[in-house]
């Protein structure tokens, strides 16, 4: 290489020009939208949590992402929630179990890290190099926010997972995401009059709070509705991510004058706390007069199998239960559990939830463009009951949570709110929470301008290319 | 030709063809074959090869001349994408104003902290230096929530005032360079592949270049020579009436400016800013990258950045389903056994894949990549004179070994 001559340099550049300007003739593939599937095929990707503090809800949700692909390519042991699913007027759905639009789904899978860099870019590798028409998961609201606004960005769509934060359908919801998992304020508006039921209504409260946004939103929701209720917020503290030993968190607690610790923690950081509260000894603890207690806003089955003994008699609220006795929760249950030998989550439902509904929305709406699945999914029905202007979406029923309303203001689900408790007497490992209340859904609306959920806005929905 | 010798233009000349060329050359595989997993040629990857190539051609001049290891360049990364975010909400999106904006405040950080850090050398500058970084990360994850937004990150909104832009309608606007998007590109199928061109790869791609030059430029500028001075020996240049205190600090921040102009282009081709990019994992890589490639030398951290990149993002990504279509002409029983073993070392594994290269290219390599390259070019040119006959070499003069590669 040494011997560069001008010569050989001339040549050489040629060449590269030469070849620099030869794409321009090319332009690009004539699509629609982004990544139109063009084969006989269709591909989805599930960005989910595989390692960190969420990775045993991000394996349920591929385990329930997989049943669904089953489903939907008619390819399962049974057609699981297909046989449930209505539509408003009662009428079933138009998923057939011969893949979407009769193209076989495919999926490709990708690790959040439960990291909002680390998600982006492997959606971006799902939308870029494997073609996915649509992107779903997402464990944690940071991340679900983060990926829902890359995917508004590149023209697909995105289903959120298991996201609890005001802030995904609040300040920053997008036109091309939905969301199927209830929000913090509806655990806050669902929590606070069973909580002033059976703790009363002068309770002093004090907050350990996950560090990020879920945390945030979920502790105002809480503070807020049962202040509403009388109680008094003594002291939040924020807490790190992943912490593994709260037990500097917890030592302040019974000097404050609390009688009530509310755990804002999810998935391993709950258990974690949870476990170290129970040691410090403040179960058993009296304060102002009364039983300590310890609160945990949002439950699943797995936390509450993570932190076993620790977790019976405490309150918390939940999206879904696999104990629900509707049809087609038990559908679901047995489908699951006939595959994995163990019945699902919460997360794994709200995924396999989400996928069927983008499913559906497709197939009616006969098309993969974003803009014609956000104009189906936006429906034109409204829940009963409910006296509002934004009452209006899709409605649809059959999916476990009873009648539920795809929000077109914000897409946002409405639906009826579970209250569960940790069980005194479980009768096997799985039958760890028992579903005290069913909050109706009129008791957890709010208007899409509430203020724990204002500063957002839509746009418009962008199919890419 | 630009002030460069004929070895360091060949070198240059190099580089820019495999930047020009990316896209062919890391798509070797047909889309339709099972090796297409391996495929790296799609514009987010190829972005980060050119971006985190900056940043370890920056993170070079610091440490491969001074020999000073900074433990938290992660933070002038992410300095420079909060910036640059910043100025795509406040301005406009159009990037050039990001870009310089993340390249100068990146610039003052590194100023103000290469200030503090380089009163002392060593272990204690590494650690002043991860302190400040660690610092950072905590500030951005949640002291600051209200400028950097937390752990969800900073993204641009419909409500931002964009200035310069005017009324944007019922839409984020698309990132741009003078009107043409960052994510737009073609795709050309030829046979089975398909090449993707990106116009934001090839932006920071330029970019990319114009940094390998100006770093090319400082190791062969007496500047250059003065921080190799402060590497080989701090004291006797002290002794010789030099204070290297302004050389180390202009070393500093000319690497910070690069860090800072990798995070705008970041945020320039993906308009979030994360606070994980500021974490002290993030700082590491770039040793990592530097380390791997060679430190010292010209192109070894781009080589670095690459091979890290590669791992991370199709290694992390290959699962049990790729790894049966790949052993699958193998016996059953031998499949299942091959497939349990490369189990280990991809998907979640891959850190230990490149725990191990690094080992490896750390014993054998110390040198790196490039060191590795040397070799192999040593081995072929060893073969040529015994053809031509003996000691036919050993008269003429031997060309000095180029301290740059």
């Amino acid at each position: 290489m040494s011997n560069f001559t001008r010569r050989r340099l001339l040549k050489t550049s040629a060449v590269a020009g030469g070849a620099l300007a030869l794409p321009t003739i090319f332009t690009s593939r004539a699509h629609a939208f982004t990544n139109e599937p063009t084969g006989d095929t269709v591909m989805l990707g599930f960005n989910v949590p595989q390692s960190g503090a969420y990775a045993d809800e991000g394996a349920d949700q591929l385990r329930a992402y997989e049943l669904a692909v089953e489903h939907l390519n008619g390819t399962g042991a049974d057609n699981g929630m297909l046989e449930t699913f209505r539509y408003a007027d009662g009428s079933r759905t138009v998923l057939t179990g011969n893949g979407i639009l009769g193209k076989r789904v495919e999926y490709v899978t990708g690790d959040t890290q439960t990291n909002t860099d680390a998600s982006r870019a492997s959606a971006r590798s799902m939308i870029e190099k494997d073609g996915a028409v649509m992107i779903t998961g997402g464990s944690s609201s940071g991340v679900a926010v983060a990926v829902q606004a890359l995917c508004q960005e590149a023209g697909v769509m995105f289903m959120a997972g298991l996201t609890h934060a005001n802030d995904t359908t609040g300040k920053d919801r997008r036109a091309n995401g939905f969301r199927h998992f209830f929000n913090s304020y509806m655990s806050g508006a669902a929590l606070a009059p069973v909580l002033a039921n059976a703790y009363g209504a002068d309770r002093k409260a004090y907050y350990l709070t996950a560090d990020y946004n879920w945390g945030y939103t979920t502790e105002q929701a809480i503070s807020e509705a049962t202040e509403g209720v009388g109680w008094e917020t003594v002291n939040k503290v924020l807490t790190p991510l992943g912490q593994g030993d709260f037990s500097s968190y917890l030592t302040p607690v019974l000097g404050s004058g609390a009688d009530t610790l509310v755990l804002v923690h999810y998935g391993g950081d709950m258990v974690n706390s949870l476990t170290n509260a129970v040691q410090f000894g403040l179960r058993e603890a009296q304060a102002n007069g009364k039983d300590f207690q310890i609160v945990v806003p949002l439950f699943s089955r797995l936390m509450a199998r993570g932190a076993g003994e620790n977790i019976k008699g405490i309150f918390g609220s939940t999206n879904w239960h696999w104990s629900l006795p509707d049809e087609a929760s038990q559908v679901f249950t047995r489908s699951f559990g006939t595959k994995y030998g163990f019945p699902p989550s919460q997360a794994a439902h709200t995924v396999y939830c989400q996928t069927l509904l983008y499913a559906d929305a497709v197939e009616r709406a006969g098309s993969f463009n974003p803009c014609a699945v956000v104009e189906a999914l936006e429906g034109d029905d409204s829940l009963p009951g409910i006296d509002s202007a934004s009452n209006r979406g899709f409605v649809f029923d059959g999916l476990g949570n009873g009648p539920t309303l795809y929000r077109a203001a914000d897409h946002q689900c409405f639906k009826d709110v579970l209250v569960v408790r940790g069980k005194e007497e479980p009768e096997s490992e799985f039958d760890l929470l028992e579903v005290v209340e069913v909050t109706p859904v009129a008791q957890v609306w709010y208007e899409p301008d509430h203020p724990q959920f204002a500063g957002g806005q839509l746009g418009e929905c962008n199919p890419g290319a | 030709m630009l002030g460069l010798n004929r070895k360091d233009l060949t070198l240059f000349l190099v580089v820019l063809g495999l930047v020009v060329f990316a896209p062919f050359l890391l798509n070797p595989f047909p889309d339709a074959s099972g090796l297409a997993r391996f495929n790296a040629g799609y514009p987010d990857l190829m972005q980060r090869f050119v971006i985190f190539g900056i940043f370890a051609i920056g993170f070079n001049i610091l440490f491969g001349l001074t020999g000073y290891l900074s433990f938290g360049h992660a933070a002038f990364l992410g300095i420079g994408s909060y910036a640059g975010v910043w100025m795509m909400k406040l301005l406009t999106v159009n990037i050039v104003p990001a870009i310089i904006a993340s390249t100068v405040i990146a610039g003052l950080a590194s100023l103000v902290i290469g200030f503090i850090c380089l009163r002392r050398s060593g272990i204690y500058f590494s650690i002043l230096t991860l302190a400040f970084a660690q610092m950072s990360f905590a500030l951005a994850y949640s002291v600051l929530t209200p400028i950097t937004a937390g752990e969800s990150g900073l993204q641009l909104s419909l409500s931002d005032p964009r200035i310069l832009d005017g009324a944007a309608g019922n839409s984020i606007p698309a990132v741009n360079f003078f009107g043409i998007t960052m994510r737009d590109g073609f795709d050309w199928a030829m046979g089975g592949w398909v090449f993707t061109f990106n116009f934001g790869y090839y932006f920071c791609a330029t970019l990319m270049l114009v940094a390998f030059y100006l770093s090319i430029r400082i190791f062969r500028s007496p500047f250059g020579m003065m921080l190799r001075a402060v590497k080989s020996n701090q004291q006797r240049m002290n002794y010789t009436g030099l204070n290297p205190k302004p050389y180390t600090l202009a070393a500093f921040v000319i690497s910070g400016m690069y860090a800072g102009l990798a995070g705008g282009l970041m945020v320039a081709v993906d308009p979030l800013a994360g606070a994980d990019r500021m974490f002290w994992t993030a700082s590491g890589e770039v040793v990592l990258m530097t380390i791997l490639g060679g430190a010292g030398t010209l192109i070894g951290p781009v080589l670095g950045a690459g091979m890290i990149k590669y791992f991370e993002n199709i290694f992390s990504r290959l699962n049990e389903r790729d790894l049966n279509a790949m052993f699958d002409f193998l016996p059953d029983g031998l499949q299942g056994a091959a497939v349990a073993v490369a189990q280990m070392f991809v998907g979640d594994g891959w850190l230990l894949t490149l725990g191990l290269m690094f080992m490896l290219v750390v014993i054998f390599l110390p040198g790196g990549l490039v060191e590795g390259g040397q070799r192999i070019a040593r081995l072929f040119r060893r073969k040529r004179p015994a053809r031509r006959g003996p000691d036919s070499d050993r008269r003429s003069p031997q060309p000095s070994p180029h301290p740059g590669e």
